[in-house]
């Protein structure tokens, strides 16, 4: 029990990153993937936050006392790096998403699917 | 100044993207891009000779050392690797740019330069870096400047295509994202020589072992390891034709490089393939790629598609070498990496070619394409011959061992599919050079009496790739002697 609630943090990265790969797969709405993209990606982020959690710790400020307990800062570094990944292949997939809909004026998978079966190879 | 050189390869690309966007005049990116790219190519080179000569290269990226900066870790695995991206990026953008100047309109070309010196930058820092983060970063630098790449092609589905190797990567990339993070937190470490030596002792191997699958599982997304490649033959097939000769001979043998610097490297070969079976998993994956796809490949009437699928079975062929995990088969996996990305990359060289004077590359209309494209037809037929494996071309050199090294491990079985897969390719590409050499024309038009060979900017790039290919091919003990190298090191462990 006390496994269940203690690490509840780790519990809500499994779900939030269950729930972003259940969107990517069930939703036919190209944006609602990329929805469900973000979610998975920010889904890490938690995980990598959780883990450099020291417990009572506070912000690594470098002061003169030997028993400052503070967090891990470096995956939080890793983390800033990893976000503007992430805003960065968020805004190529909509970028992609608004040329998609130019030309074949639909975002919908399946719709995109038949009429690209339509089209002749080579 | 020699001592920079592994910043150096890294920074000379990444620097000269920006200025690309700023010329913003197509043929002066054009000739950015290029200088961009011969620097990187004559840097890499000598990174190898300095390798080969005195053996592992490390280099603290801002003066910091090692556990607490980036390293870059330079060895004859990768220094082999960076000479055949950069130089592959070299070649094929000579011949981009008549190419793209047909299919991507004039007021765009700065920004496909730009992306493509991006694509290079990120390739080579992956193959380069000796840290597990920064893997991940350079990974999604070149992703997400291929997607741009990509949804460059003239064919709306380009941009289809596009979008699903984005969903995938971005899906494959996270997972390694995962990965390294579990690794850190059961290590404390993103140097891959600390991680290497910490990794046994770590108190949480359970951590170590989650780690290993996810990291598995991206990687083989990226590389395209079959039943993981649904991205590729789309991608392959719309993107402009000089992105697709680039990515064919780089893009997944990066990956590869990938998986082999973290299986054997960072987790050991013991750990890899000894406690967790992982040729349990691998070895059937690349067999059945290599068996399936080539039997795919046999019925694609579009060149280009014909050729991903090819190009997904050889991917089957590398991973076969590996998983074998041991010092001749490992070589056979280096080798081929090495002369497949050549052959593809020739052969997609080859397809551009024709593409840029017929319109098209529908296989049954390429009827008697020799009487009006000769020389295409010639280079595409010797790297046709590199692809199945025929004597005194590269596929030779590489299949031979490969062969050899499962002989060797009493794997008959493999190298019986291997010979298998070799006749589906013989029947595949003889399709084409049947179709192109033998068959007279159906109708006789305008169009199809007279020369009307590629340019020569396309066409001296092409033979000199086909040169190279065909030198090694005969030549094979080069290209073995710096992967046998690469592969006693991996083995060995990092040093």
């Amino acid at each position: 029990m006390s496994q269940l609630i203690g690490l509840y943090s780790y519990w809500i990265v499994i779900v939030l990153m269950m729930a972003g790969l259940y969107i990517m797969i069930a939703r036919y709405n190209l944006v609602k993937k990329i929805i469900g993209l973000s979610l998975f990606q920010t889904s890490i982020f938690y995980l990598y936050i959780t883990m450099s959690k020291v417990d009572g710790g506070t912000a690594p400020i470098l002061v003169d006392d030997a028993d400052y307990v503070y967090s891990n800062p470096l995956p939080h570094v890793l983390i800033l790096t990893a976000i503007v990944v992430g805003v960065a292949t968020s805004a190529v997939a909509l970028a992609l998403i608004v040329r998609i809909y130019e030309s074949f004026g639909t975002i919908e998978e399946d719709e995109l699917k038949s009429i690209e079966a339509a089209e002749p190879d080579a | 100044m020699i001592d920079q050189f592994p910043a150096l390869q890294i920074m000379v690309p990444l620097v000269a993207a920006p200025i690309c966007v700023m010329i913003r005049n197509p043929r002066w990116s054009w000739v950015c891009a290029m200088v961009a790219s011969t620097l990187a190519f004559l840097i890499s080179i000598i990174l190898l000779q300095q390798v080969m000569a005195n053996g592992v290269i490390r280099y603290a990226v801002g003066g910091w050392a090692a556990p607490s900066g980036i390293e870059y870790y330079i060895d004859a695995m990768n220094a082999a690797v960076l000479v055949l991206v950069s130089g592959i990026s070299a070649v094929v953008l000579v011949y981009a740019y008549r190419s793209v100047a047909k299919s991507v309109p004039a007021e765009k070309h700065y920004l496909f330069y730009t992306a493509w010196l991006m694509c290079v930058c990120g390739l080579l820092g992956i193959v380069i870096t000796g840290d597990a983060f920064n893997v991940f970063v350079f990974l999604e630098i070149s992703s997400l400047s291929m997607y741009t790449l990509i949804s460059f092609g003239q064919d709306r589905r380009a941009l289809t295509a596009s979008f699903r190797y984005l969903v995938l990567g971005s899906v494959g990339a996270s997972f390694i994202l995962i990965g390294i993070g579990f690794l850190y937190a059961a290590t404390g470490t993103l140097n891959m020589t600390d991680l290497a030596a910490r990794i046994p002792d770590s108190e949480s191997q359970r951590a170590v072992l989650v780690a290993f699958s996810f990291l598995t599982m991206g990687v083989l997304i990226k590389s395209a390891v079959f039943p993981l490649h649904a991205w590729l033959p789309n991608a392959y097939t719309f993107a402009p034709v000089a992105v697709t000769a680039f990515l064919a001979g780089t893009a997944t043998k990066v990956s590869l490089y990938v998986l082999l610097r973290f299986f054997f490297s960072v987790f050991g070969k013991d750990y890899s393939f000894g406690q967790h079976l992982l040729n349990g998993v691998l070895l059937p994956a690349a067999v059945a790629g290599f068996v399936l796809m080539s039997l795919v490949a046999i019925f694609q009437n579009d060149l280009r598609r014909m050729l991903a699928y090819s190009s997904v079975a050889q991917v089957g062929y590398i991973v076969a070498g590996f998983s074998l995990a041991t010092q001749s088969g490992l070589t056979a996996g280096i080798v081929h990496v090495v002369n497949h990305g050549m052959v593809k990359a020739s052969l997609f060289m080859a397809v551009g070619c024709i593409l840029y004077r017929v319109g098209h590359v529908h296989t049954p209309s390429l009827d008697n394409l020799m009487k009006r494209m000769p020389f295409t037809c010639v280079a595409f037929i010797i790297s046709g011959m590199g692809l199945i494996g025929v004597p005194l071309t590269v596929g030779f050199v590489s299949k031979f061992t490969l062969i050899e090294a499962s002989l060797e491990k009493g794997w008959w079985a493999i190298a019986a599919l291997v010979l298998l897969s070799s006749l589906m390719a013989i029947v595949y590409v003889g399709r084409v050079i049947e179709i192109m050499v033998f068959r007279r024309s159906r109708e006789t038009g305008p169009e199809s009496s007279g020369m009307c060979e590629a340019p020569l900017s396309m066409l001296v790039p092409l033979y000199v790739l086909v040169g190279v290919s065909l030198y090694f091919g005969i030549n094979g003990s080069a290209t073995l002697e710096v992967a046998g190298r690469a592969a006693s090191f991996l083995l060995g462990g990092l040093q």
